[in-house]
Formats: structure tokens, sequence, C-alpha cells
């Protein structure tokens, strides 16, 4: 173990098919930031193909491991991988996504690094050496502000919650190779395939205009209700994660975080309460109206107008005055 | 093959919810508490591995949790072997009165496993009150077993299981993996089943909740929580009110005006 500690705040990079996601770059913007304040420097781990250096500016160091069990992510290589990585460089913070990544990585590494971690993070600063971190649970509907106390500390970050880093600078980074422990010659677990994404019959995020349900829709026998008011407007129905899981209308219909991400003129939410992992997802949308019974929904908070009238009482109203 | 499926319940999001004075913490007084929803998704992937033969499914609670005997007899009504519930020799106070950390279910959980070890452990990929972590990749690391989260199907061949992994856009990564294994569940490959209130009932009046005390290493998690609120509102929504009629009208206009329907 490595007794030096930095006051580096790291990142790990994620990537698929030789392309670093979004939410990389949304980490490493705040990784820069946080770094100036601790006065360390931020870092970024790229685990597998080295080509991918040329995507990582903004950062000041690029930590590179190289090894066949890391060229596509797989979750014991990636783990035993990043521990060796962070007992070698001793960051003060390791930022993840709060998604698939960050949901087999984070608190593993908690564990085996022995760092607390906050999860499912919107909000980070830096108070004295204090690292403060602000989690959204309860599907949004609680803010927790926590302190991440000691020498490190790990945060898995929502999507969205912090913006790209901006232009990246000409610099190149300093890069830091880091040997691959002999753990990663005998895994557990293997990749036997990659699945691409379903196609489906429609491609929700091509639509000028979708009727989205969640959970307020109680039941598979109310979503001809809904499935009316998309047909009287001839757009697509789409749908938050409950109603997915339920089975009640297929994945390729899901909008958020571990669906697909939308951005139609007009978005009309009928009882989806807007957890951070939906709102994710369509964000971005021109208009977005939302109905939901309980006035405290988070859907509110980003909505452009709103209403409290139950769902089961407007969409008939609408269907009628579509028809007229 | 043994199957452990830790379940729990958590607040129900369609209410609102009270936090205490201090703002430390969530008032449980007037809460209803639910079985958290990808434990539901857990149990009916487990049920469904059961269903294909072979397979003893074990529902696994902490007593100190909330509504914990109503889950872990569902369970049961839905088909589960057994229900196990689990006391914390070393705890103190009132049970059901605090949160508990992932940290501490997931040392209690270890603890449990090393008595009564499992082939494999299928739990929730997360719970809607995770705040230090989830508990798949905690249990994983604690037992040094390998783990995968936000799996979407499971199956069994021999020692090991093959996974579906998602990830965001629905692109999945299907992996082999050796057991003993935990794993976290996104969704089942059905919705889960259904059991009615007498089945429930009947199960409650058979009894059978086995009741285990176990002493865990200490585990705590590290994070201090200074304050818990409300996020404040810091939508623009404009709200839209009077009748159903009124506000289908005001709708209308708002779609009219951007050429999405006629008249």
């Amino acid at each position: 173990m490595n007794d030096k500690v930095s006051r580096n705040v790291m990142v790990l990079a994620e990537h698929t098919g030789m392309q670093v996601s979004e939410g990389t770059y949304e980490l490493i913007g705040k990784a820069s930031e946080l770094a100036v304040a601790l006065g360390g420097a931020a870092e970024v781990v790229l685990l597998g193909p080295r080509d991918l250096i040329d995507q990582l500016g903004g950062v000041d160091i690029v930590v590179s491991m190289e090894h066949p069990a890391l060229t596509e992510y797989l979750p014991e290589a990636y783990e035993r991988a990043l521990l060796e990585v962070l007992v070698q460089r001793s960051p003060r913070l390791l930022l993840m996504s709060n998604a698939t990544v960050g949901l087999d990585l984070g608190a593993a590494l908690s564990v085996r690094w022995d760092a607390p971690l906050v999860a499912s993070v919107s909000a980070l600063e830096i108070d004295g050496d204090a690292v403060m971190a602000t989690a959204k649970i309860l599907g949004g509907k609680v803010l927790v502000e926590t302190e991440l106390p000691g020498e490190r500390g790990i945060a898995t970050v929502l999507g969205g919650a912090f913006s790209a880093a901006a232009s990246q600078p000409a610099s190149t980074p300093q890069v830091v190779q880091v040997a691959p422990p002999a753990g990663l010659d005998a895994l557990r677990m293997s990749l036997q395939r990659v699945v691409e994404a379903d196609d489906g019959d429609v491609d929700i995020s091509a639509a000028d205009m979708l009727v989205s349900v969640g959970r307020g829709i109680e039941s598979q026998d109310n979503m001809a209700t809904v499935q009316d008011l998309a047909d009287a407007l001839g757009v697509p129905l789409s749908a938050s994660r409950p109603v997915v899981d339920a089975g009640w209308l297929p994945k390729t219909r899901q909008v958020g975080q571990s669906g697909l991400k939308v951005k139609p003129r007009v978005y009309l939410a009928l009882g989806i309460s807007g957890a951070p992992e939906h709102l994710e997802g369509m964000r971005n949308a021109e208009l977005i109206i939302a109905c939901n019974t309980d006035p405290g929904a988070p859907i509110f908070g980003i909505a452009h107008y709103g209403t409290t009238v139950d769902l089961f009482d407007l969409v008939p109203e609408l269907v009628d005055k579509i028809r007229d | 093959m043994r199957i452990v499926v830790p379940m729990k319940a958590v607040p129900d999001l369609v209410e609102e919810i009270e936090l205490t004075s201090d703002e430390t913490g969530i008032d449980r007084e007037y809460l209803t508490f639910v079985l958290s929803e990808w434990d539901a998704q857990a149990l009916e992937e487990a049920l469904l591995l059961k269903d294909a033969g072979g397979v003893d499914v074990v529902a696994v609670g902490l007593a100190d949790d909330p509504e914990i005997d109503q889950v872990l007899y569902t369970a049961l009504a839905k088909g589960a072997d057994a229900a196990v519930k689990i006391a914390d020799a070393t705890a103190v106070g009132s049970p059901g009165t605090a949160d508990i950390e992932t940290a501490d279910r997931a040392a209690l959980l270890a603890g449990y496993l090393a008595a009564e070890p499992a082939d494999l452990v299928i739990t929730g990929v997360q719970a809607a009150d995770d705040l230090d972590g989830q508990l798949p990749s905690t249990l994983g690391a604690l037992l040094d077993v390998p783990h995968v989260s936000v799996v979407v199907s499971v199956e069994v061949a021999g020692g090991s299981v093959t996974v579906r992994q998602e990830f965001a856009g629905g692109r999945s990564h299907e992996l082999q993996v050796q057991l003993p294994a935990v794993i976290g569940v996104q969704s089942a490959r059905q919705a889960p089943r259904y059991a009615s209130i007498t089945r429930i009932r009947q199960a409650m009046q058979a009894g059978g909740l086995t009741e285990l005390t176990v002493s865990p290493s200490p585990a705590a998690s590290g994070l201090v929580v200074r304050r818990m609120h409300r996020p404040e509102a810091t939508g623009q929504a404009e709200m839209l009110t009077g009748s159903a009629v009124d506000v289908a009208d005001q709708i209308m206009g708002l779609l009219r005006a951007r050429g999405l329907v006629k008249g």
C-alpha cells in the first residue's frame, strides 16, 4: 500500500465501442473544479484501449492500464484494476457514474479500498478540507447533505448532475502507466457476448411528441386509456422504468438513464413522479407538461406546465377534444 | 442449489416523506413501507429459476426492518421455500426506528451467509433509500465472491450462471459467472407474480419464519449525514388549475400553439 495521500480527484472513464461516454465528460468537468479547490490535480483512469487517450482532454493526468480483460467493461476485471490504481495513486476522491458501472464497482471499492461512499450524488463541493456531497434519495423527494471525512472517498454521480467539461485544452495530459495486477489473469467471470440494443417498432428518440406514462397508471388494464390518447395524437407511447419493468411496454419505449434519452418538442408526462433516473432522459424536451396527483412530485421541478388533476379524469377529456 | 434473496421494505414513494425534527433522518411514524420494487424483481427471477427445477429459494430480511414479516410472508405465498429473519446480536435501542445503512445490512447478511452459505444470492440492484452504496456489490466484496449488478436475466448452468447485464440505451453484456456469486437484479425476465391476500394470510397462519441472531463484524460506512431536506422548488412549472375539462382545454391550447393538434 502506498502511504502517500494525494489531493487529486479521480474519474473513472467509461467507454463503449471506442467512444468515451458523455457522462465521463460531466465528471471530468466537476473533477477539475474540485481539484482546484483542493489544491490537487484532476486524473482520469482509462482502463483498456490506450487509443482513447486522445478523447480525454481537460484533465491533468491520465492513468492508463491495458490488459485483454479490460477491452470491454467486465465488472470483476474493472474492480481489480481500479483497486490497483487507487492503492497506487491514493486520490482524495473517486468519481463514477451512478449507472451500471458505478452500481457495480462503487460499493465494492468502498469495502476493498476502505473509503466511505455516497451514492446518487447531485452536487459536490469542497468545504475547507472536507468533501461535501448531496445525494438525491427516495425518488428525488429527499436531499441528503453528507460529508466524506478522512483521506479518501467515493461518489457515484447521477447523470446530468454536472455540465460536461467545457472546451478541451490543446495541451496533452501527462500519461501515467500502471501495470495490470496479477488478479486480472484469474477472473471468476467472463464476457460471452455483447448484445446491441433492440431497434424496436418505433424510435421514441425521433418523435416530435411523446405521451409518457409512469407508475401512476397503476395497472396494465389502464394502459389502454393512455394508448388511446397517444393514438388520437398520432404519437408514440413511452414510459418510465416501473412501467417497463412491470412488462406493460417494451424496453424500447423506456425513457431515462437505463432507457433512452429523448428530446421531443412536447413531452406529456402522465403519472410520472420524476425520479432522477427518469429526469435524466427527458429534461431537454422543449416543452414538458406533467400530470401527477402529488403536488410534491419532483417532476414539477422541471416541467414547464403541471397539473394535479387525476390522469384518469384528464386523459379521456383530452381524447374527446382531439377527436372532436 | 440454494438461492438466498435478501429483501426489504422502503417508504412508499407515493406518500409525502416527513423528516425528523433534527433533519438527519426520515420520520417513520406515519410512513407506509412497501417492498422495494427491485427486491420484488429479484424474488421473481429467483422463483423463475425455482420453477425450472432443482432450486431452493430462501427469502431473508432483517428483524429490525419495518414491515419485514409482511415482506417475508408474501415471499412464502409467492413460492419461496423458506423465510429467515435475522436479528442483530449487537443491536441497541428499539427496532425499526432508524435507517439501517447498507454497510450494516451487508455485514449482517454476510454473517448469516457465512453460517448458512448460498450458491447464489439474488437481490434488488438498489433501493430507493440507498445512501452509502448498494447491497449487491457491498455484499459481494464482503464475501469476496464475484458480483454483477443491473442484471435482467439469470440462467443456471452447472457451477456457473449466465447473466445479462444492462447498460444505458438497452445495450447489454452476457456474462458467465462462477458460483458462488451475488447478483443485483434490475428487472426479472417477467413481471413479478402476484400473491393473493388469501395466500399471504395462509402463509402467516402456517408460520414458517425462522429467526436467527447474527453478530456482524463492525462495518460503519464512515459517511456523515449533516442534514436532510426536501428539494427546494427550483421548478418553474406553471400549474394549470380547474376541473379536468378546464385543464384539458389549457393543454389543448399549448399543443395547438405548436401545431401538434389541429383546430
